[in-house]
């Protein structure tokens, strides 16, 4: 049997090949993660897409739709994706005058775009114009809502790992969570890319 | 205060249900009574309830799936005897109540039967076979299992507090929307399936990244058991279906719970859609199941044929195809729809070609047989039951998949013959083939031979008297989910079929009893090397049950069927190897993270559904809150010293040396 099993010592060189580090393995499954939950939004897209022309006599996305305001929101967003990425390199480089002036910038970005948000779901509402009026209005608000939920969390988990890195430090497994952190906050932003072009952009021209 | 909750909601007045809530909670109190008098509740939390060890995980999972396997026959037992009495009269069953066990029955078998029954078998395999110590996420992995229970106990709480969907396993609106389903049946389902749906998908992401990232030192893609390509198969298919499920699960509960219009008749709703996406995850689901399945088989073939799996390549390529073919043919679940003549004959014909790779593995197993020294133990058994069986639920499949056929077919009790057919045939013996397989590597004992025989025939044979009436009664006209009926030529099929029902119950009897005989008598069952069945994979080069950090020495993968060649260079060599360095090794700490997650989404999904908005917001913030608890612990892992693995493993190089 010698041959087959072998001591560690012996294996290094090929388990340094074939067994990946805990830093892979953890940015690997949230990946596969992210993209279990970009299938999620295109079960929403898919929805709105089939719903778009739906208004059931209600207002359309020509009529409700201030590219202005969202013009604002996408700018924060990509913003705040930039500082993200300052701040991950900042966590890998342990200086934390960058990581939390990143982190405490991504979440200013985060915020207003969330307000932002707000305020126009805020306005849709008193229009008249809420999820309940017609079938388009009920996947719209969905389709964006789930993308300002996602935000949410990560602003909570954004706030949790600064608190994390104050009581712990750049420890290792600290910085393998702001890795999935930053990983999340860019797939958002990627979601809203889509986002925009397909309900605002498209919506605002129809 | 208690939201849409008052007595009201327990059925008093109903004894069917009083009666079995009463047996189960007496059951549930006895149980507790008896492992708390005992003195074994330390040890269950310790070792078990808070083990993030994917073994112990896995043997978690399959029992919840046998227990849930008790309640869903139970429905089917209800079910076969309302057909068989209810001729020209209302049988034992009102309607109301028979609706609510169609819909528990089919919720249960496919979501807490089937599912955890192959996820229990995987997590407790496929590390063992790629030669790891763990699952990518030994936590997470813990937090899967126990959302996973929570939704199947919510299933069951709705058989005491309030009731359960009548609409059927999948609730199609405009039915289960909250205009035609004002009860709290549809949200029990929606809340137990988001929870669990949550479950599923992180061990879904756990073991992609187990399988593709996790291995022993040599043990390349395509040196990989079977069993590991078919679990990265399956799960690859839950990544991708599962959050499909969950945006259409969360559409029908916006339509329910804030009047959105989704799939409601009213403002544009479009009814269709929700066919389109439930069966976008649905169809992917029946491969999520049946795939893991045809993985235990191809390790059951090839270890009692004496050979390597016929056309490992082959089998590996109609896995993949299957993963991605799975996702073009949901159509085919409504034919009828009207899409028109092109699209449907485009998803008839997809379906039909599933029925190519399915069949080149059909052909590799009997190959893998041929001109091999086949043992006929029980997992053997399980396996040719199946080959016979699932080839005709497959032509029955290719069948439906016509859609000119369908249209005459499709909601008559054809098509039930045929997904039991495939499910039962396929997934049931599957889990019980790989029960039998892998029980002595579990806890290191055998199971009863002649019980467990007994028990498959009785099941083969029962199964043909339920369903093969099913088939026949489904060309005489007879739809599913019929509450009475007056048709004097269905009335001699559906007794047929409660007779099937009843040789099935015998054959559960027989695995009860074989449980507790092999318990009894596990001193002469006691599997003392390790490798009962003389297997080929690395599963078996460590005793059983595994240490916890399952080999010693990572084993060194130098070809396919990895453990027959370690075994056939030991008897060329005729001396005993040198014993190896032993390491310390760093396992991951036990956590109750996972279980007070779920007892918080417990109360979540239950206030949920009863509209007690405190508490769903209380049970939020404690969700959150463990996860912090969590993420602050200091301290990930135990260090087993170098002294400690030596010893444990000394003992497993003995009884095989001897052996």
């Amino acid at each position: 049997m010698s041959g087959s099993v072998v001591g560690n010592e012996h294996l290094s060189d090929h388990a340094a090949r074939d067994l990946a580090s805990k830093r892979i393995i953890v940015g690997y499954g949230f990946w596969i993660f992210l993209l279990s939950d970009i299938v999620m939004f295109s079960a929403f897209f898919a929805a709105y897409a089939v719903l778009a022309g739906e208004t059931a006599g209600g207002p359309s996305g020509h009529d409700l739709f201030d590219l202005t305001n969202v013009a604002i929101e996408t700018v924060c967003l990509l913003l705040s994706s930039f500082t993200c990425g300052v701040a991950s390199i900042g966590s890998r480089a342990h200086n934390a005058a960058m990581y939390y002036g990143g982190m405490a910038a991504t979440f200013l970005f985060g915020a207003t775009f969330l307000l932002l948000e707000i305020h126009e779901f805020v306005g849709m509402l008193e229009e008249g114009a809420g999820p309940t009026r017609s079938a388009f209005l009920s996947a719209f608000f969905t389709l964006v809502g789930c993308h300002g939920l996602h935000v949410t969390l990560g602003l909570l988990w954004l706030l949790t790992m600064m608190a994390q890195v104050f009581a712990k430090g750049f420890r290792a497994d600290i910085l393998r969570r702001v890795l999935c952190f930053s990983l999340f906050w860019h797939t958002l932003d990627i979601i809203w890319v889509a986002l925009f072009t397909v309900v605002y952009l498209m919506g605002a021209g129809g | 205060m208690f939201g849409k909750l008052s007595w009201a909601a327990v059925p008093l007045d109903q004894p069917i249900p009083m009666i079995a809530s009463g047996l189960v909670v007496f059951a549930i109190v006895g149980i507790f009574a008896f492992v708390t008098l005992k003195g074994w509740l330390p040890y269950l939390w310790r070792d078990w309830i808070t083990s993030v060890d994917h073994k112990r995980i896995g043997v978690m999972y399959v029992l919840l799936a046998m227990v849930m396997l008790l309640r869903g026959f139970t429905d089917a037992i209800m079910m076969r005897s309302q057909q068989a009495l209810a001729y020209k009269g209302p049988g034992f069953l009102p309607p109301e109540h028979y609706d609510q066990i169609f819909s528990a029955h089919g919720t249960l078998m496919i979501f807490f039967v089937g599912m955890p029954f192959v996820i229990g078998l995987m997590n407790l395999i496929v590390p063992l076979q790629l030669g790891a110590r763990d699952v990518a996420f030994p936590t997470l992995n813990s937090a899967s299992f126990w959302l996973t229970a929570t939704g199947a106990l919510l299933v069951n709480i709705s058989l005491v507090v309030g009731e359960f969907a009548r609409t059927g396993w999948l609730p199609y609106p405009p039915l289960s929307e909250i205009t035609y389903s004002p009860g709290v049946g549809v949200d029990y389902y929606l809340w137990a399936l988001q929870i669990a749906g949550v479950g599923s998908l992180l061990s879904g992401v756990n073991l992609v990244t187990t399988v593709l990232k996790i291995h022993a030192p040599g043990m390349t893609y395509m040196r990989m058991p079977m069993f590991c390509w078919t679990t990265l198969a399956s799960n690859l298919l839950i990544v991708a279906a599962f959050p499909i499920l969950t945006a259409t699960l969360a559409m029908l509960l916006l339509d329910r719970y804030l009047g959105f219009h989704f799939f409601t008749n009213a403002a544009g709703g479009n009814v269709m859609m929700f066919m389109n996406l439930i069966w976008a995850w649905g169809h992917p689901e029946v491969y999520i199941l049946i795939l893991p399945a045809f993985g235990v088989f191809s390790e059951i073939v090839s270890t009692f044929s004496g050979k390597p799996l016929f056309g490992y390549r082959s089998m590996v390529l109609a896995t993949m195809a299957i993963c991605i073919l799975a996702f073009m043919v949901w159509l085919h679940h409504f034919f009828t729809m009207g899409a028109g003549a092109d699209v449907n004959a485009v998803f008839g014909i997809a379906t039909m070609i599933i029925a190519v790779p399915t069949g080149v593995k059909v052909f590799n197993w009997i190959f893998t047989m041929y001109g091999g020294q086949v043992v006929f133990a029980t997992p053997m058994l399980w396996s040719i039951g199946f080959m016979v069986t699932f080839v005709i639920g497959g032509m029955t499949g290719v069948l439906l998949a016509v859609p000119p056929a369908d249209f005459v077919l499709h909601n008559s009790l054809f098509l039930v013959a045929h997904f039991h057919n495939v499910i039962i045939g396929g997934v049931v013996f599957g889990g019980f083939a790989g029960y039998s397989y892998w029980f002595p590597k579990a806890f290191g004992f055998r199971l009863h031979e002649g019980l467990g025989k007994a028990a498959f025939w009785c099941w083969l044979v029962g199964f043909y008297l339920a369903f093969m009436p099913l088939y026949v009664l489904g060309f005489m006209g007879m739809t599913r989910r019929m509450q009475h009926y007056d048709v004097p030529a269905w009335h001699p099929w559906l007794l047929l079929a409660a007779a099937g029902a009843v040789v099935i119950l015998v054959g559960v009897v027989f695995q009860v009893a074989q449980l507790a005989v092999s318990i009894r008598r596990r001193a002469e069952l006691r599997d003392t090397t390790g490798d009962p069945w003389n297997g080929r994979s690395l599963e078996w080069s460590t005793a059983s049950p595994p240490p916890p950090f399952n080999f010693g020495v990572l084993p060194h993968i130098e070809g396919g069927d990895a453990y027959w060649e370690i075994k056939q260079r030991a008897c060329r060599q005729a001396t005993p190897d040198d014993e190896p360095a032993y390491q310390d090794i760093e396992m991951p700490r036990n956590s109750p993270t996972g279980v007070i997650c779920a007892f918080f989404a417990t109360f979540a999904g239950f206030a949920l559904v009863w509209h007690i908005w405190w508490m769903v917001a209380a049970a939020a913030l404690g969700a959150f809150a463990t996860f912090v608890v969590f993420a602050w612990r200091d301290r990930a892992e135990d260090v087993i010293p170098a002294a400690e693995v030596a010893r444990i493993d000394r003992a497993n190089r003995s009884a095989r040396a001897s052996a």
